[in-house]
This record gives structure tokens, sequence and C-alpha cells, in this order.
């Protein structure tokens, strides 16, 4: 066996290859890596069980791995769980006795305009009705492979500024934006990005124009550019879709990041949800190298070489936090890093690093090939240009809408077709809830931000359904570091479940407030300082509902105590005795 | 700390603006000013810090920041004294608690832990979230050590701090979430040294990491946090609130022991001569002290003694809900179920089996687990009694000590202040 020690940046991609061989790392698997690494197992087990898509028993020669978000829940999740279970003969969370299918639930997996939707063998179907299983299932115990049959999912373009005003659904033309180079230097780039107000389109809405003059500023022999395409926040998915209909205008975005900061090396962080854009990525920068736009001496007016390589996740919603994304590409656990530093100043591999969003990169493209003034004229003063936002839930038009800042909430209903709204969840479940008494909110900067998701519930959904959806989503997705966070996360998950049940009371509200706050307060990173939100808006912001849902009688028996459930398990166990 | 060369830079604490070197850790500074701010996974030679517990959570400009992860910077305006913050703090350490399963007197660490010590410290006496109690292993596989996960806080000391002599992990976190745990690798733990594991011993927290034979706990009187707390402190933060009962009138007191040892009610008694001085305050309804079966009125004060088990006990613990004017739950048992609840892990019918069918003392064929429309039905875990009742006051300790329950009784129904020094303020 190799004794040398290989870099442990290679160590997501070692386990994928290992993992891709059979669907699952076995213990002589396990040792090898440990060895090739030169760290203890312990290690090596300590990165596979921290992503949900790596498996260290057999999990099946098909593995399906159907949404659990809410989007899935409301459009028939149920439904399909069951006949997957009995087409497979594979229980959700295991695999069947033949070891033919594995059969696994997972986080929103970017489909949410046409859920239910599913991943087998990483390939997407969408829109699963029971009839549709049921042939999909026999195909594949046919001997299908499941790549030649699966949906191509839809872009389901909805909506973009009339007359040619759009910024990032206009023609585009391969190189437009990185051919302008010639004439710029570097601080002319990330000037005019400054000058466009162009902010961070992953939810942050940091100035990006000033990330990469700081980056620009911190001297270092290596710099990178990392594109964030960790898309997942239940609910978004205008990433994929910016992906998959131009990979190029976000390819000229990273380089022109590049040459701005004077960096030679960048790596798209992709998530494996995503993983069938991989091969159409990698055409993209293959296309880019041919003309010479990506590459040794790309054409610019200083003398500027970058290359691009894409670093697959392997399941972690939590790596989209941007220092847990670097911490998975340098093949540790995907857990947020104290903030010590920025990025800008220790990034990658401790080297001075930009980190945006898909859409980031595709504007700061649309920037530099249209100019700055082409943005400012969309917008408003204090948010210029124009948003992507993925819709989806109780509407007739569910997609990606590409709006202006300034937008009205009730506007965007309007376009969507949303039918009897009474619940949105904006940004997705650690972003904002509202009521409809809220549809005068603007879009922007001075009102109401927007990540990306935008997921419309009508007046027939239960609060407290969507809301243990969201909980269960933390619980399971916190990186489990910290205090607050991975125990506040299953603490008001139960709480929300004594509500559930009928057996809360005014002050298990209160409660739900209260701990919320200190959870908020006190995690480290934004996962546990978002997660209580929801919970804590629609408690505020719904009251009407959360008052028939809850004991209001001020007993001081709790209600919550349900003596007849808790003797159950002595009358089963002595039954018949 | 930092060098002298150092760039001196001034910053605000708590209202008073201070000279320190710049880029120093804001939990050093802050305790360098003599300010008392609780920490749990930092160590200070670990670097970069660790940052998991957010136990020494404050403000830096209006912003929760830890302080152990936080560089001293000019002009920062730091806030560590705050009601809500220093209840933030607090919260930490009662979710520490109520995450893991923490039977302090059956623990071998108990009196050196540091959890305990925070406990103490920041006065925490039940723990205002429900506890999970999940089911977790005792891992008696490696070779020197024992690993007590029910004690595990994820402090993730031991996995950056214990190394072979190759420099290779022993510790590590596995899974994610809620299911995050500390594993430990067989195969490198078995190259530790003696002198190595029992350095990881000492480097954890609480009682989770234990070294074969070495384990033997101090006497009382001997332990770390016997005496005086965490920076020698003296005494333990209590709420005082007023009194809820206020006139001239004899007070009434009944008491019961639901599923306890009774040691809380011997406790009570262990006031010696005082008890001459209460009678004179108080009269005792229902009580077993005074064998009075029954209630003959209603009363000011009811001290509940145990947690609830079984149906009776809930029945119990309703009526003096509705007979006692304030309820004040007495000892770890009543306050989060105590070392009943050691129970709760394991399913219903398997206590019941392992206790009836399978033990060493069952006889040969044994087929019966006791059931009878009289004897009261057991519960499918044990409960605190917040969980059954509203509880207005908790009197932390196993057992509470005498002086400790009467200074509360006596606050309840007269208003008396009091204070609690170290001694007597125990979690076993």
């Amino acid at each position: 066996m190799q004794s040398i020690s290989l870099s442990r940046t290679q160590l997501l991609n070692a386990i994928w290859a290992m993992h891709d061989l059979k669907g699952y790392l076995d213990d002589g698997d396990v040792t090898q890596l440990a060895t090739l690494f030169n760290v203890s197992a312990i290690e090596i087990e300590g990165v596979i069980s921290f992503y949900h898509f790596f498996h260290r028993k057999p999990a099946g020669r098909h593995t399906i791995y159907l949404n659990n978000s809410i989007m899935s829940e409301l459009h028939g999740f149920a439904d399909i769980r069951t006949i997957i279970e009995k087409e497979t003969g594979a229980e959700m969370g295991k695999v069947d006795p033949s070891g033919t299918f594995g059969f696994y639930a997972t986080s929103c997996i970017g489909l949410s305009d046409q859920e239910p939707a599913a991943l087998i063998d990483f390939v997407p179907f969408t829109e699963l009705t029971p009839l549709k299983v049921k042939a999909t299932i026999a195909k594949l115990k046919a001997g299908t492979p499941a790549e030649t049959i699966c949906d191509e999912p839809k872009n389901n373009i909805r909506y973009k500024p009339e007359g040619g005003r759009a910024l990032i659904f206009r023609d585009y033309e391969p190189g437009a934006a990185i051919t302008r180079l010639t004439e710029l230097l570097p601080s002319d780039v990330f000037g005019q990005v400054k000058e466009a107000g162009l902010m961070g389109m992953g939810g942050a809405f940091f100035p990006t124009g000033v990330k990469w003059e700081t980056c620009r500023k911190n001297h270092s022999n290596r710099k990178f550019v990392v594109c964030n395409a960790d898309e997942g926040e239940p609910g978004t998915f205008k990433d994929r879709v910016l992906l998959n209909t131009m990979p190029g205008l976000v390819i000229e975005g990273m380089v022109l990041g590049a040459y701005a900061v004077g960096a030679s090396e960048g790596v798209i962080y992709l998530r494996a949800e995503y993983r069938y854009l991989k091969e159409k990525i990698e055409a993209a920068l293959e296309l880019f190298r041919q003309k010479g736009l990506l590459g040794d001496n790309i054409p610019a007016k200083q003398p500027f070489s970058f290359d691009i390589k894409v670093q697959l996740g392997a399941g972690a919603y939590v790596c989209g936090e941007e220092t847990a994304l670097l911490n998975s590409m340098e093949g540790l656990r995907g857990e947020p890093r104290t903030k010590l530093y920025f990025p800008v100043e220790k990034g990658y591999l401790n080297k001075p690093t930009i980190i945006n969003n898909v859409e980031t990169f595709a504007y700061t493209a649309r920037i530099i090939e249209h100019g700055p003034a082409e943005m400012l004229k969309l917008g408003t003063k204090a948010s210029p240009g124009t948003k992507l936002i993925s819709v989806s839930g109780d509407c007739r038009n569910p997609g990606v809408y590409e709006i202006e800042w300034g937008m009205h909430l009730g506007e965007l209903l309007e376009l969507s077709g949303a039918e009897h709204p009474y619940f949105i969840q904006v940004s997705g479940p650690s972003g904002t809830s509202v009521s409809m008494k809220e549809i005068n909110r603007v879009f922007g900067k001075n009102d109401l931000f927007c990540g990306g998701s935008f997921m419309i519930f009508n007046r027939d959904r239960d609060l407290l359904q969507i809301l243990l959806n969201f909980s269960n989503f933390f619980k399971h997705e916190s990186c489990g570091i910290c205090t607050p966070c991975r125990a506040g996360n299953f603490i008001l998950t139960r709480k929300l479940e004594k509500i559930q049940l009928g057996l809360g009371t005014l002050a298990d509200l209160t409660d739900l407030q209260n701990w919320g706050h200190t959870i908020k307060q006190a995690s480290r990173c934004g996962l546990g300082q978002m997660a209580p939100n929801p919970i804590m808006d629609t408690i505020h912001k719904f009251p009407e509902y959360f008052e028939k849902r809850v004991d209001l009688s001020g007993s001081k028996l709790n209600k919550g105590f349900d003596l007849e459930a808790a003797e159950k398990a002595y009358e089963e166990a002595t039954e018949g005795l | 700390m930092a060098s002298q060369e150092d760039n001196l830079i001034t910053l605000n604490i708590d209202g008073n603006d201070i000279q320190v070197p710049e880029g120093e850790r804001l939990i050093n500074v802050i305790r360098d000013q003599g300010i008392d701010i609780p920490s749990l996974c930092y160590y200070p030679h670990i670097d970069p810090p660790l940052g998991t517990c957010r136990v020494c959570t404050v403000l830096v400009n209006g912003k929760p920041m830890a302080s152990c992860t936080t560089k001293a910077r000019n002009g920062m305006n730091i806030t560590v004294h705050d009601p809500e913050l220093t209840d933030t703090r607090k919260a930490m350490v009662e979710m520490l608690f109520a995450e893991g399963n923490h039977f302090c007197p059956a623990c071998e660490k108990s009196g050196d832990c540091d959890l305990q010590g925070l406990g103490y410290m920041t006065g925490v006496n039940m723990t205002r979230y429900p506890h999970l109690f999940i089911d977790r292993i005792i891992d008696y596989n490696p070779k020197r050590v024992v690993i007590e996960h029910n004690r595990c806080i994820r402090c993730r000391r031991c996995v950056d701090e214990v190394l072979t002599s190759e420099g290779k992990r022993v510790f590590n976190f596995v899974n994610r979430g809620n299911d995050t745990e500390v594993a430990i690798d067989y195969l490198e733990e078995a190259k530790l040294s003696e002198e190595q594991a029992t350095n990881a011993m000492h480097i954890c927290p609480t009682g989770a990491i234990l070294v074969r034979g070495k384990s033997q706990a101090r006497p009382f009187g001997d332990r770390k946090y016997d005496i005086e707390g965490i920076n020698r402190q003296k005494t333990v933060p209590v709420i005082q609130e007023p009194s809820k009962i206020r006139d001239n009138v004899k007070k009434t007191i009944a008491t019961v022991s639901l599923a306890g040892c009774f040691g809380c009610h011997m406790s009570m008694l262990d006031i010696d001569l005082d008890l001459i001085e209460l009678i004179d305050l108080v009269e005792f309804d229902k009580s077993p002290l005074t064998d009075i079966k029954a209630f003959s009125r209603q009363v000011d004060v009811g001290l509940i003694e145990g947690g609830c088990c079984n149906s009776e006990n809930v029945e119990a613990l309703r009526e003096f809900r509705k007979k006692c004017k304030v309820l004040i739950a007495v000892g770890e048992c009543s306050i989060w179920g105590g070392l009943p609840a050691m129970r709760n892990m394991v399913p219903l019918r398997e206590c019941l089996e392992e206790t009836y069918l399978h033990s060493v003392t069952s006889e040969e064929g044994a087929m019966v687990i006791p059931h009878h429309e009289d004897i009261p039905k057991i519960l499918d875990r044990v409960y605190p009694c917040n969980e059954v009742v509203e509880i207005d006051y908790y009197i932390p300790g196993c057992p509470p000590g005498a002086n400790h329950i009467w200074k509360v009784v006596k606050n309840v129904l007269f208003g008396e202040a009091y204070s609690m020094i170290f001694p007597e303020f125990k979690y076993d």
C-alpha cells in the first residue's frame, strides 16, 4: 500500500471515487483511505458520516433519494413514499432484501417547482405520480440505466423585466464579458462591480465589489475564487436554472473575479444534488479553454492565467455557509469556522479567497459586458438591478422570476397566480415568514430582502406541519458543533410536536419565543442564528391560528401531560399475563 | 498574554475604557479585568479556540459573539453584564444538561466536573428545557479508557487535543445534526500511553472519558467544586422572588415523596434544633413526617420529593397542585426525574422483563410481571413534576441540604432574604 500521504483537499474526491464503485464504503475502504491520507480511520469516518450521500453499508444497486422538503410534502410525498416502498420492497432508510434498491429521504433537491421529485442514481425524476413511479421502478428492475429514463428538469423561467431590460435572462454570447478584459485593469473590474451596487445574491447581500477590492489588497502568492453552487435552502432552485441554461455566464463571472483579485485558481463547489449538471459545466469550461478564455494567458490588459475545476459536495445543507464550504473543500467535516478571519483574509487553504454565489457571478459578467449603467437603470436606488426568485407552492406558475428590486410582494403573488395565499415563506426556512397583511412590502434593501426562495402556502395548509418540516430540517442539517443549534433545534422540534398533538399551552408559545431568541443569540453561524425565525415569526404574525391550537385556560394542571398515553406501554407489557 | 511590543488599543467593557494588546482574545481581556465570565470548551492553549459551547457569549457592538473566538480590536464596545445576556449564557449550560443524561449522583467526576461547576456558578436550579433522554451507549471497547457517551457535551476538546505520538487523532466527531457525537478510534487509542490516556480524562470537562482503574472519585470536601466555585466564587446566584404569601397567620406545609428515595425528607429533618423554631412558625398538614394521610385544608406550601413513575404519583401530585398555593420541587428526582429516570432511555417492556423475568434473582421460568387493578400503573417513563403540573420553585440536590430547603421555604413563606454559600448548593 502507498505510504505517501495525499493532500487532504483530495479526500472528498477520493471518497466519491471509491463510493461510486459499489455505492458504499466498507471497512477496508476506510482503512485504505486512512493510509492514503495518513490520518486515523476515525478522521475518515468523521468526514464520511457528515455527508448524507455517503453510506457505510450497502445502499442498493440503485439508490433512490426522495425529497422530503415541505414542497414535496404538500405535493404528495406520503403517497410517493408508499408506492416506492411497495414497488421496491425497500422501507425508507433501508435497502430491500435483494439489495437492488436503497431508499432514503433527502433534504430539498432544488426542484421545488416540480415536486414530488427524487434522485435515482443521482439523476432527477420530477413530478412523480404513483403510475410514473411504478413504470420507473419496473424499467430499473429490467436493467434500464436510470440516466436513460430520467427527466430533464424544466427551467420554468416565468418572468423578466419587459422590453429587453432583463439583466440575466437576455441573449448571451459566450466570452462577451471576458473579452472586455483587454481594456480593463483589475481595479476597473471591481470598480464597475462596486459602481453597479451589486450585492451578494446568496442571501447575505454583502457588497460584491467591496469584497473583491478587499481581497485584491490582501497580498499572497496564491488566491482563490470559489463559486458557491451549494444551493441548499429549501425552495430555491434559481442557481440550478442558471447553471443549466447559462453555465458560461457564471464561469465568466468567476474569470472576472479572478482577474479583479489576482487569483489563478477557481473552484465551483457543486452540490451533489446537482451532480447531473457536472458534465454540462465541465463542457462549458472546456469550451472556454478552447477559446483561450480560460487557462494560461487569458487575453487581458495585465498578464492573467486562471483555471477552474468542479468540486462535488456530498449532501450537507450547512456547506452553503461559506466557511463550512471551505472546510468541505479542504476535506474536513463541513463545519463553519469561527469567525476570526474573513475568507478574503484567510480562506481556502488559509489563502485570500472570494466566495460568491452562482447568481452573483452571473451578474458580475453582465455588469462588465453591458456596463454598470445598465444595472443602475433597474431596481431602486438602495438596491439596483434585478433578482432571481424561485417561486413554488400554491400558485399556477411556479418557476424562476427575474424581478426588479422594488417590486411589491403582492405583485409577485399576482404574477405567479397565487391561489388564496395565506402564508409566505420568503428566503426559505431561514428567512422571513409573511402574512397577507404584508403584501405591500417591497423587495429590496430597505424592506424585504429575498435570497431566492419564495414559497406560497394557501389557506388550507397547516402552519404547524410547515413549521415542523422546517424544524426537522434544521435539526438534521445542523453541523452539530455548537450547543444552541445542535440541541436547541432538537428541543424546538419536540415542543412543536407537543403543540401539534394538541397538548400545548400559552406557556409553550412563550417558551418557543424565548428559546428561539436564545438560540439565535448564541449560535455560531447563520444556520442556528436563523433557524428559529419561522417559529418566532408565525407565532407573532398568526395569533389567530395558534390561539386555536393551544390551551388557553391557564390551568396549573398541565394539559401537556397525557396520563392515558403514559400508561399505555405498561398495559401493553402486562396484557394477557 | 500577548507580548509587550504589541499595539495597545482601547476598548470598552460594560462602560469602562481599557487598554489592551490588539488581537488578544476577548475572554482573556474580560477575565484580566477581574470580571467573571463562564466558559466550558475554552482551553487557553487550544488555538484556534473551539467556540463550540457558546457559554462565553458577550455582546460586541451590540452583536452576540463568543468571547473566546473574538479578538480585541480598537473601539470595540463590549457588554458582559446584561440580564438577557447572563440568561443566555445560563441557558447554554441548561441546554447541555437537558441534552445529555447527566446523573450527577452516579458520576465518578461529580464534584470535579466543569459542567457541574458552571451550573453552580450560574445558579442553575432546574433546566428550562425538557430533558431529551436520548439512549446513548457506554463504550467499553477501548483498551485504556471507557467512553461514557451519556455525559459527553461535544465540546471537542478531546478531538483537538488527544493525539497519538504520530500526531494522529484518537477522537473525532461523527454524524451530523442532533446525531453528532464523539467517536473513538480503537486502533489509535491502543497506542496511547498511560500518561496520554490520563491526560484525555483530565481534558474532558465532564465524566465522559474515564481511564480504567483510575476513575476513583475524591471524597466529598476534597473535590474541585465543593468549597469554592470556578474563579474562587463563594456564593451561588439565587433568584429571590418576593414571597407570594404575606400575612401573619401560622403557615401550613404539606410534603410528599413520589418516585424518590425519601432522602429529601431525611434531609428536611437535618436542621436539628431549628426544628423547634420551625414548629412555632408552621404547621404540617398531609405529610409522611406527621403521618397525616389526607389534606384537611388548603395549605400554603407543598414540598414535592420525587418525580412521577406511576399513575398514583400523578394523582398525588395533581392533588397537591389543587391543595397548595405554592408548590416546590425538592431534589433532582422531582425537578427532572433524577436517578429513577435512568430507565427513561430503555423501553418499559424491556425494563419490566429485565426486572421480573430475566434478572439473576428471578425464579426459573418466571412468567409474571406484577399487575392488578389495585396497584398503580407504571408509566412509560419517569416524568419530572413540572411536566405534570405547574411548579413554582425548585431546590436542586441529591438530596438538597437541610439549610437550602428551609432557606427557600422561609423565603417563600415569610419573604426572608437569603444567600447560598457554595457547599450548600450541590447536585449530588
